[in-house]
């Protein structure tokens, strides 16, 4: 795997300098090499990834299943990329099993992700059926563990 | 008044406390401090290990076992060391489980030494061997290691070193705080001369998984040796298992047999719960263990080359998960050259000298931690290099 693509993946928070130096690259070589991932389509993008507890005040996150009918309608994909280009969805997969689609939406409050599967998913043609379900607490996010705080707090500083 | 210290023993209250606490204590206080001096793994034991343990708890496994370890956990270990080291231990009488190496090492000294024997070994080491020596009333005879030979016992060292007397020796390849290995030409001579002078080697092989140059080779493994080495041998550094406190011994029949005499009494057996998750990760701790081997390697080559580019001469270590910079171009010795970077920058390193006396003038520094913090660690090392005159 490319270097500085592995090292973002380990989750540590270090900028484009930082890599630079750990990598013997210069920041300049990483920007060009995050450039040239983009390019390729390889990395979408960076986010920081919040507390959930922090992020819970201002937003509600739910993740729908929804079942389709493809019949003249375009097939999964065209159906896919109609719910995915909605600012409210978060991610948007294909799913094998008892339902197609699986998406991640995030909203104001409840009342708003309410209205975005009654007004708008419900009204894509080929929407059969919809089941939400509201996110109630996060124990571990995007490999981060919610609340590690002291598990390894009587790990002296200094040892043999 | 506590007058009690006339209870304690002399040769207790002669020996001198580990370098390494008084740091601790300083380090422990300090808000902000960014440590280096991390002996263990940062990583936490592999989920799978740990359901081990677990399971171990859950089925209600929480008794004594035999002395030396159940007899599934010595077949692993009999298994695990044939294959990656090459010596073939019978499970009934040439392996032994113990509270990790420390525990193993000391008993094997306990059923060796008698007092005024002499034991070799070499520096800079960890810390407790020549205490534990000294604590069996025998008598410990350092040989120096240096830089320029990559820290690898010169058995040319060795031999000036001997004496009469000279019972044991100790190795620990590759070695804490040095990452010092020794290749195979150098063990078949050190072999050659244990032969010839009839010495007992224990070997502390703890931090082999963990080699990154070359493959690793044990003395146990060479010809005339297996009856004359106690491979020693644990779980904490190649599977972080630190808090586990569980090792082995291999060895003849006969030590392994004293061994085990001072290990029923003083100890009884290893926690079983320990044991069944060092079965675990023996039959499938590997692919964990590679994945954190190659963590260590590339911090190491970034903790190395800046070092080396801060003008701290550092030799790239082949084992373990210590850099050893000279820090004599600063004009400090080691103990005033912690202690500085310490107070001024609130970076912990371990001078060599607590290593003993051949780590005069280098300092240890663990790269068995987040890119996050050796990265703080080489800007503040940086800045406090900046404020002193060198040479």
């Amino acid at each position: 795997m490319n270097s500085v693509l592995k090292l973002i993946l380990d989750g540590e928070a270090l900028d484009t300098a930082q890599i630079g130096k750990i990598l013997g690259l210069g920041a300049e070589a990483v920007d060009r090499e995050l450039a040239a991932l983009r390019k390729q389509g390889v990395l979408l993008g960076m986010r920081p990834v919040l507390n959930p507890s922090y992020e819970s005040e201002h937003r509600v996150r739910a993740v729908i299943e929804i079942k389709i009918r493809t019949e003249g309608v375009g097939g999964f994909d065209g159906i896919a990329e109609r719910i995915s280009s909605f600012e409210q969805v978060e991610s948007c997969y294909l799913m094998s099993g008892g339902y197609d689609l699986l998406v991640v939406v995030t909203a104001d409050n409840l009342y708003k992700v309410a209205g975005f599967v009654h007004e708008r998913l419900a009204r894509i043609d080929g929407v059969q059926g919809t089941s939400t379900h509201f996110f109630l607490r996060a124990y571990k996010k995007d490999g981060f563990i919610v609340n590690a705080e002291g598990s390894r707090r009587d790990q002296p500083s200094v040892s043999p | 008044m506590d007058s009690s210290g006339r209870f304690v023993a002399r040769h207790v209250a002669t020996l001198p406390k580990s370098g390494i606490r008084d740091f601790f204590a300083i380090v422990s206080k300090m808000k902000d401090a960014v440590s280096l001096g991390i002996g263990e793994p940062d990583f936490v034991t592999p989920y799978h290990i740990r359901e081990a343990a677990i399971s171990s708890l859950e089925k209600g496994r929480t008794s004594y076992t035999d002395n030396r370890g159940t007899q599934q956990f010595r077949e692993e270990i009999s298994r695990y060391v044939a294959k990656n080291y090459g010596p073939e231990y019978d499970p009934e009488t040439e392996i032994l489980g113990t509270i990790g190496v420390s525990e193993a090492l000391d008993i094997l000294l306990r059923a060796t030494l008698n007092p005024g024997d002499k034991v070799l070994y070499h520096e800079p080491c960890y810390v407790s061997y020549a205490p534990s020596v000294t604590l069996c009333h025998a008598e410990a005879i350092p040989i120096r290691t240096v830089s320029a030979d990559q820290f690898a016992l010169d058995p040319a060292a060795l031999r000036a070193a001997w004496q009469p007397g000279c019972k044991l020796l100790v190795l620990n390849f590759p070695t804490n705080p040095t990452g010092g290995t020794a290749d195979r030409a150098k063990l078949e001579a050190i072999a050659k001369f244990a032969i010839e002078k009839d010495l007992l080697v224990a070997s502390d092989e703890i931090y082999s998984e963990l080699t990154f140059e070359g493959d690793h080779v044990s003395i146990a493994s060479l010809p005339g040796m297996r009856e004359r080495t106690v491979f020693l041998h644990g779980f904490s550094k190649a599977f972080a298992m630190t808090g586990f406190r569980i090792g082995y011994a291999c060895g003849p029949a006969a030590v392994i047999d004293g061994m085990l005499k001072v290990h029923q009494y003083g100890i009884m057996c290893a926690p079983i719960m320990s044991q069944e998750a060092a079965v675990e990760a023996l039959r499938n701790g590997r692919d964990s263990m590679l994945h954190m081997r190659d963590k260590y390697r590339e911090r190491r080559d970034f903790i190395v080359r800046r070092f080396n580019e801060l003008g701290l001469r550092c030799h790239l270590p082949r084992g373990a998960f210590y850099a050893f910079p000279d820090i004599t171009s600063t004009g400090m010795d080691s103990m005033t050259f912690a202690q500085k970077l310490l107070e001024q920058q609130k970076v912990a390193m371990v001078p060599g000298t607590a290593f003993g006396a051949a780590g005069a003038g280098f300092c240890r520094a663990s790269f068995s931690t987040s890119y996050e913090k050796i990265h703080e660690a080489g800007e503040r090392i940086a800045r406090f290099l900046d404020t002193i005159p060198r040479r």
